[in-house]
This record gives structure tokens, sequence and C-alpha cells, in this order.
């Protein structure tokens, strides 16, 4: 059931993705780099980035390789299935689009080709500490070239070596582009319940920045822009979800109790059965969003909610009957259910969780 | 449907043969209306409409079923020329499926996979045409999902079958001309191996159907007695002993004509001038409170994620010609989704959900609805029954050990 619209090259592409990240993404290695600070590996990323993945969307003339949402789709999908380490969503997807989506012809030929070949790692720093996702709720201001405040969850935050940040002047939210290493920037990394996909807080004194596109422009751009990354967001989190029923299905035939395999019982067996629904269901979801993103911008704003309700629930309701499938072995440190468990949770509230996907579809319906 | 895929030249120009052909054969004003969005229009054309004439002529035309062999009413078409047929149907305002719902839908599948030439000859045409409607006789009080266990007995004898025993659940028997009856020729061999599937006249002499009334207190269901009803042999569909693997390929097709029904299609077959989204929506009170809200909300999402199920599971059947397991996907959430959306309107409504003036229509069909609902995850397999085919064979789970593998049926304890 897996066929929705794909060509034979995004077929493909898949394939590839599949054997490059089982040999580059094994729990040892996401282990290893879950530890790291930086919480990626250089050589691998230089290794995307000439398969193309760091500029898979990205128009050709900014140095990219001019493929669009459908294959971000298709590789998010497959790296939320084995939790890769890399600033890719921060980069490639949150960053890229904002750029994109806002800058001038000017700017996206000077920054994007950067991040096509790896060698940027753009960051997005559009929350603050309140916690809100509302794209008019930042308090950042910026003045003459400058700009003060407090950005918080970014993604990526720490490592980027480019910024691009919301802040609000007499002329309404704008976005900046700004250099981590300028004065008055203190970024400092966050714990993250997902030790695989790192956060930091970035204080802004007096800092130099430069307006990205328009001034007072920046509410739309960023909205888009969020629409667009909770698409590949939900893709991402459907690769997650498929990885937590290929994990319990493949333990409910090889574990044995009773003198017979535990996915005999149907207490398990529906379990599984009804992640096997939620995945299916989600997978819908997603490629429909993944779709709309690449298609059809009206249908991009509900497309993106109706896909994060959806698919947070799915992979946090996966993630969660993992761990209960696997019973004792699943509530260790040393099994990889709780990195998946980590991951749906930290993706279900990023960029907002369910219950307030669905209120914004509510509205976009106009109920 | 906003996320349909382009349509290539080939299927482009077949998706204007069947509207042209549509143009000519809808009554007087009706493609008009559709083509120029005029919903008056097309009440005036719907009053003037015969439903069992157009039956027929899209019987006889091909596109009541353009999977079907040409020879017995069908395009020989691939699977994307049904999905075509249907999207224009419905396009039209037209019924997908018509009254021979399980004709179309399950007897003809069956048929065409298990038949001989000359039942295929007999029966298919007069299928499409809904001339002859038939009726599905597989469940029986002792026999509910464990339908392999059937009781219903069939004595061959002198070129007949004689058949005794009761059937239950089953619709539309009193207007149908023939069943589809799964009975069992030897009780002397394990469950599966001993049952046979037969073509039965409904008229026969020794048939008896009894209204069965359902907790929505109407009757849309029957109980069936067979006492000494002969069947003549060449009623037989496959091989005796074989009717198990008959039966599975009309139950297959069940899961996917199940899977696809919902309280919007049928607003939709019955012709709502309104459409059916925005008929769920009015009949909500109270929409500024969250809670309700998000209950709206879901409702959308959860909606259109089943419908994107179902077209991507059309497309990846378009390669295949009989539909396998994953059918019960859809038709799982199918039921779980009806039975809780239902559920929640009646509580969005309040006490006006539960009590209401006498004649009130709106209430009773919200009541009827709810109560209906119950049945979605019964009917043509429980989720439970279902559950657990996606379990084995979808993932490849163990089957639970069966205590009654290998023993004669007749030694098997039953209800």
């Amino acid at each position: 059931m897996s066929t929705f619209g794909f060509t034979e090259e995004q077929n493909e592409l898949r394939s590839t993705a599949a054997r490059f990240l089982e040999e580059k993404s094994s729990s040892a290695d996401v282990r290893r780099l879950m530890e790291t600070s930086e919480g990626f590996d250089e050589a691998t990323w230089k290794q995307i980035a000439d398969l193309g993945w760091t500029g898979m969307a990205i128009p050709e003339e900014y140095g990219g390789v001019g493929f669009g949402f459908v294959e971000l789709t298709v590789l998010m999908e497959e790296m939320g299935k084995k939790l890769f380490c890399a600033p890719y969503f921060s980069s490639v997807i949150l960053a890229t689009n904002a750029i994109l989506n806002a800058g001038t012809e000017d700017q996206k030929k000077e920054l994007l080709p950067g991040i096509a070949d790896g060698t940027t790692r753009a960051a997005l720093a559009f929350v603050e500490p309140s916690g809100k996702w509302e794209v008019d709720s930042a308090e950042v201001t910026a003045n003459g070239g400058k700009i003060s405040g407090t950005k918080s969850y970014v993604v990526d935050g720490a490592t980027a070596n480019l910024l691009i940040v919301s802040a609000k002047s007499g002329n309404g939210i704008s976005l900046y582009v700004v250099d981590p290493d300028a004065e008055g920037v203190t970024r400092t990394a966050l714990q993250t319940l997902d030790m695989t996909r790192k956060q930091a807080k970035i204080e802004f004194n007096n800092t130099p920045a430069k307006l990205l596109g328009e001034e007072g422009a920046g509410t739309a751009a960023l909205q888009k822009t969020l629409e667009q990354a909770a698409c590949l967001l939900s893709a991402e989190m459907v690769g997650g979800a498929q990885a937590c029923l290929d994990a319990s299905t493949t333990y409910a035939k090889e574990r044995y109790q009773f003198g017979r395999p535990i996915g005999s019982f149907q207490a398990i067996k529906h379990k599984c059965a009804n992640m096997l629904m939620e995945v299916e269901m989600a997978r819908s979801a997603a490629y429909y969003a993944g779709w709309a993103a690449a298609e059809d911008p009206e249908e991009l704003s509900l497309a993106a909610s109706l896909a994060k309700a959806y698919c947070s629930d799915a992979f946090f309701h996966a993630a969660a009957e993992n761990i209960q499938i696997h019973g004792g072995i699943g509530f260790t440190w040393e099994h990889d259910a709780h990195l998946y468990f980590r991951r749906a949770k930290s993706d279900e509230i990023y960029l907002g969780d369910a219950t307030y996907h669905r209120e914004l579809v509510a509205q976009k319906l106009g109920v | 449907m906003r996320w349909t895929i382009e349509d290539t030249p080939e299927r482009a120009a077949f998706r204007e043969q069947v509207r042209g052909w549509l143009r000519e054969n809808l009554p007087a004003g009706w493609a008009d209306a559709i083509e120029s969005g005029d919903a008056d229009k097309l009440d005036q054309a719907r009053k003037s409409w015969d439903f069992f004439g157009w039956s027929r002529t899209i019987g006889m035309s091909g596109y009541g079923a353009p999977l079907w062999p040409k020879e017995y009413g069908g395009l020989s078409g691939e699977p994307w020329m049904q999905n075509i047929t249907r999207e224009e149907l419905a396009r039209y305002r037209l019924p997908t499926v018509g009254l021979n719902i399980l004709g179309v839908g399950l007897a003809g599948p069956t048929l065409i996979a298990h038949g001989n030439e000359e039942q295929k000859k007999r029966y298919l045409q007069k299928i499409l045409t809904s001339e002859e409607v038939w009726c599905q006789l597989f469940s029986e009080p002792g026999s509910g999902s464990d339908l392999a266990s059937a009781g219903a007995r069939a004595t061959r004898s002198n070129g007949e079958y004689i058949i005794n025993g009761q059937k239950v659940w089953t619709s539309i028997a009193q207007m149908s001309h023939f069943g589809m009856l799964l009975a069992r020729t030897d009780p002397d061999v394990p469950k599966h191996d001993g049952l046979s599937y037969f073509i039965v006249d409904m008229k026969s002499p020794g048939v008896d159907i009894r209204p069965l009334k359902q907790i929505t207190g109407s009757s849309e269901f029957n109980e069936v007695y067979f006492n000494d009803v002969r069947i003549p042999a060449e009623n037989l569909v496959g091989v005796e002993g074989d009717g198990w693997r008959v039966a599975r390929t009309t139950l297959m097709n069940e899961r996917v004509a199940l899977s696809g029904l919902s309280l919007d299609s049928a607003a939709f077959a019955g012709g709502t001038r309104k459409d059916p989204w925005a008929l769920f929506v009015d009949s909500i009170p109270n929409r500024e409170d969250g809670r309700v809200r998000q209950f709206i909300a879901k409702s959308y999402v959860e909606k259109e994620v089943k419908e994107i199920t179902q077209f991507r599971a059309n497309m990846a059947r378009m390669s295949g010609a009989q539909p396998g397991p994953e059918g019960g996907v859809t038709k799982v959430y199918n039921a779980e989704f009806n039975k809780w959306r239902s559920n929640g309107i009646m509580n969005a409504n309040g006490p006006a959900a539960v009590a209401w003036d006498h004649g009130d229509s709106d209430s009773e069909n919200r009541a009827h609805a709810f109560l209906r609902a119950r049945a979605n995850s019964i009917e043509g397999g429980t989720s439970e029954i279902l559950r657990t085919q996606m379990g084995e064979r979808i993932l490849g789970l163990p089957r639970e050990p069966e205590v009654d593998k290998g023993i004669p049926w007749k030694e098997i304890k039953r209800s």
C-alpha cells in the first residue's frame, strides 16, 4: 500500500537512501553521536551533501539539485526510520525554506549554494522562551541593523554556522541573517529529551543582523516555512512510526512466553494491527502533505495541519506501544525503544502538537 | 478529491468517453445541471429519473463493472478504468453502487473467479442490470466469526443437493432472486474441507425468510430458514468440498465494498444538494466550544486520511485483480471511525440527542445513525477478526494454536 504517486526516480531515491542510512545510521552510530555535543558526524554530512541531499529541493540556479518536496518527503521518512543524526531538518528544511520564501534574488544566490554543498549549516531561530508557535509572537527586537533578545528551542542552534532569526521592528515581523560568531551572540545548548536532535537557546545583544527580504514581510514567509516544515516533519514521524511497528513485529515473532511467540496472542497481535493501521493512515496524511507542499500552494496550510495532527498522535502511540510490546527489555537504556519514544514526543510537540493543529484545522475550514 | 493524480492522455480519453456516455444516457438536463452547477435544474431532472431503467442502461453499457470481462457485461478493463468510472458517476451525482450491491460487489467477482462458463453466461449480465438481485447466505446463529464452522447441510441426492439449516444477517433477502450459499457437504472432515458453495434460487420451495428486528428498531436483515430446499447440482460453484476457498473470494471483496461505505457516501448517493461535510458541520451546535472544535477537526482529519488511504489502496490494487488482506485495514478503520463520529455527534448535541419532539426527523436520523454504527465493526468480519488477519497475513505474526485443527467438523464443540 505504499505507492502513492511516486515516480521511479523517487522510488530509486528511497532505496538509495535506505541503503545509505542502514550503513551510516546504525543504532551504534546514533548512540555515539547523541552523546556528543555536536550531535552529527562531519564525514557523513559531507557524504550526504555529495549525494545531493542537502541541495535536494534548492533550485539549480542557487546551486541545488532542483527537486522538490516529494523528494524531501521520501528522505525525511527514511531518515526518521533510522533516527539519522544530522542538522538536516534545521538547515535543509527550516532555514532553506525560510530563505527561499523570504530572501531576495541576490540573497538566495549568496546563501543557498553553501547550504546545498553542505558547507553552510543554517538554523532557524523563530521560537522564544515563551514557547509559542505563532510566528508573530516574536519579542526579539530589531533596530538599526541590530537585534536584541532571546530565542530558544533552536534546532541545531549551537552548531549552525548561519542563523536566520525572526524579530520585530516598527514595521512588524521580519527575518534576519545573523552570523553566529558576531558580537553579542551567546549560544547555550539545552538538555533535550530527544538526544538525537540538539536544541539551543540563543541570546542576542545588539547583534548585527542583515534583513532577509523585505522588512515586515516575515510573518507570511515564516508562516509558509513552518507549514512546509510541518509537512516534512510528518514524513519523519511516519518513518519513526514504521520503525516502531517493524521492531514490535519482529520482537513479537521472536519472543517466546508460555511456549509460544507472544505475537500469537491476540493482545499483542491486535496492538500490532492497530499500529499498522495508524502507520498506513499517517503515511497517507504525510504523502498528501508532501504532495500539497510540492503542487498546491492553496492546499498547503490545511494539509500541513492535518498531517501534523494525525502523524503526531500516530508516532507517539506507535512508540509507546513499542515499549509495551517489548516489556522489560523495552524499558532498558540498552534497547532503542526509548530513543524512538523520545523522538516521538519531541516531534509531536515541535511546531505544535495534535490538539494545537486540530484547532488550526477547524479555523482553516471556517468552522 | 483534491489529491487526484493528473490523467495520462489514455486516461483522460477514457474519462471523456465516460462523460460522453453519461451525457447521452442521462435524463434531459441532468448533465447540463451538473456541469453548470445548477442544483434546481438537477432536482428537476431527477424527478423524471427511472432508477430501475437506469440500472439496466448502465448494466448493459460495461460501465457498471469495468473490470469484468467484456463477454459478461464488463469492459475487460484495467483497475484505473473502474476508478475513473466511479469518479465520474460520483461527479454526476449518481450512485456508484446500485441496488444490487451484493451481486455486483460480491457474487460477480466470485463467479468470475470460480464459476464455470455456463454460470458466468447465465448470471453475470443480469447481475449488472439489477434484473436479478443477489443476497449472501453465509452467517449462522452458531457460526459468526468462525464462519468455516457453518453447519447448514447440503446432502447430495439424485443430481440435486437438499439443503437444511438456518442462515442469519441476510440483507435484502426478500427482494433477492439468488443467494450465495455456503453449506456443509461433508461433516466427517475438518471444518474447512467439508464446505461447498452454491447458487440458490430464493423462490425455491422451503426457503423461509423472516425479517430480524435490530437495535435500531428497523429490519435491514433477515433470518433465512432452509427446509429440504432442492438445488440442482449445476448450481455448485467450484467443486464440492472447495467452498471455503470460493467463499474467501467473496469475503475479500466484501471487505473492500464495506470499507468504502460511510455516512458521507450514503448522503452522496442520495443526491443531497449540500456537500456531506457541510451537512455534518451544520448538524453540530456550539461550534465555538473548544471541545466541539476538536471533535469537528478530528472528524475531518480522520475522514481525510481514510479517504486518502482508500485512494492509495486503489492505486496499489491497480496491478492486481483480487483484493488482498489490506482491505481489512480500511474496513476496520472505517468501522471504528463511524462509531466514534456518530457517538461524538450525539454528545455534541447534548440532551437533544436523547429526547426530541415526535416527528423530528433530524433527531431520529441522528439516533438511528448512532445505533446503526454499532454494526459496522461486526458485519463483514468483526474488527477483532480483521485485526487478527492483519497481524497474520500482512505482518506475518504467528497464528494462535487452533483447538479444532484436523478434527472432523462433527466432533467440534459448537454453540
